[in-house]
């Protein structure tokens, strides 16, 4: 067994830089870092989905297969490490828990209507303004902070959110709106 | 080329991002997304949310021996072929109408679809979603291409839960305005509005989602009242 799986191995690389050195060189010292840091956070994820341990182990190894496979086409100037691994999750847990497809734009499509303003800060790493967002999200105030975890984790569209908290819909609206108002702000305000 | 003016508005957007709609409600607003470059962004942005949210969780500890049986099957697994990037110099000679992902569920000949007449002027066609296999299909909603012809608007209505109304040809008005390709009208069950179609004709996608909202402890009260 060669010595793969110590995470000290990528400590000195952002995870940008080894989801790059997975792509590009096939790095598999670089992979397991990324499974130390990602794997965990993954079975949480998926815990709060509805798994149970077993089976979030069970896709937590198919995530990071899936991570394995397309870190090819990872591009650090469009998302953070942590977004993209988010992204696979999102599209493995509702392929496997609730076997449905996740229709998504195609952006090869011709019909595709171009962004006249085609990203400006093209070459500015997504992992800065990851970096203003994770502050930010820290000084959302915590009836905001919560609604957005249960929006994002437990696979429940506000409307159910709702009704489930007894809060009613224009609330949850609103705080949900007012948190993602202050998140892009922070997003945005690189320039 | 116009952009929309009506969209789903930041809720729905976070519902998208997050994976929590079901498969109709997430066609529907991927195909506007296809038509709208800033809700395009705003997408981008809120899956940067779900980034820092997966970030900042409680972990919890992986079996070691996961690694390990991941590890093991990496030389299986070829990297999966690349999309290949289409060369943005010579433009197709015929842009389709209908944008991806609506173009994969119903094809790009609208007329080859087995069109039924809902009443004069008004014909429809029902999307057929997933594999039918999931233990929920419940909660992936419906999804319809709607075709109505020049002054035409469907019975007056409201909705039990939410209906959302994409147009791709054509347009509508209702009480909350004119709605042109690419527009998303998003109308619940506080709206009792009248679409009409435009002169040119509508042509749209229309989804209602499951009636998810009346599911929780508040729907045990609700649900008698809702149910006529």
């Amino acid at each position: 067994m060669q010595d793969l799986g110590s995470p000290a191995a990528g400590a000195d690389r952002t995870f940008e830089d080894l989801l790059t050195a997975v792509g590009r060189d096939r790095d598999r010292a670089a992979f397991a870092a990324l499974f130390g840091h990602f794997a965990p956070r993954l079975k949480a994820y998926l815990r709060r989905q509805g798994c149970d341990a077993g089976g979030a182990e069970e896709l937590v190894q198919d995530v990071m297969l899936l991570v394995w496979r397309r870190a090819e086409t990872y591009d650090p100037t469009q998302a953070s490490a942590a977004t993209w691994v988010f992204t696979i999750a999102r599209n493995r847990r509702i392929d496997a828990l609730r076997r449905e497809q996740r229709p998504e734009i195609d952006p090869a499509d011709p019909t595709l209507v171009p962004d006249p303003m085609e990203s400006a800060d093209d070459g500015v790493a997504a992992r800065e303004t990851a970096g203003r967002l994770r502050a930010a999200l820290k000084t959302l105030p915590p009836e905001q902070a919560d609604l957005l975890r249960l929006a994002y984790f437990e696979d429940k569209p506000h409307s159910l959110i709702s009704a489930e908290q007894g809060i009613p819909l224009g609330t949850v609206k609103s705080r949900l709106r007012l948190a993602m108002e202050r998140l892009r702000k922070a997003m945005r305000d690189s320039r | 080329m116009t952009v929309p003016t009506h969209h789903p508005g930041d809720t729905l957007l976070i519902d998208y991002a997050g994976g929590a709609l079901g498969e109709a409600a997430s066609l529907i607003v991927a195909t506007h997304l296809a038509l709208c470059p800033c809700c395009r962004l705003n997408v981008a942005e809120m899956e940067a949310v779900g980034g820092a949210l997966l970030e900042s969780i409680e972990p919890e500890e992986v079996d070691p021996a996961c690694l390990e049986t991941v590890l093991a099957r990496l030389d299986d697994l070829p990297p999966l072929p690349r999309i290949p990037r289409p060369k943005l110099v010579c433009q197709p000679a015929e842009v389709p109408l209908l944008p991806e992902p609506l173009r994969r569920y119903v094809g790009s000949d609208l007329s080859r679809l087995p069109w039924k007449r809902l009443m004069r002027g008004m014909d429809c066609y029902d999307i057929p979603l997933g594999s039918g296999s999931g233990d929920d299909s419940s909660r992936r909603g419906k999804a319809r291409l709607m075709r109505l012809a020049s002054g035409v608007g469907p019975p007056h209505h409201t909705h039990r839960g939410i209906e959302l109304t994409l147009v791709l040809d054509g347009g509508f008005t209702d009480d909350l305005g004119q709605f042109a390709r690419g527009d998303l009208s998003v109308a619940d069950d506080s709206v009792r509005h009248r679409p009409v179609a435009d002169e040119e004709g509508c042509l749209c996608l229309a989804v209602t989602d499951a009636p998810l909202h009346f599911t929780g402890a508040l729907g045990l009260i609700l649900n008698p009242f809702v149910k006529f």
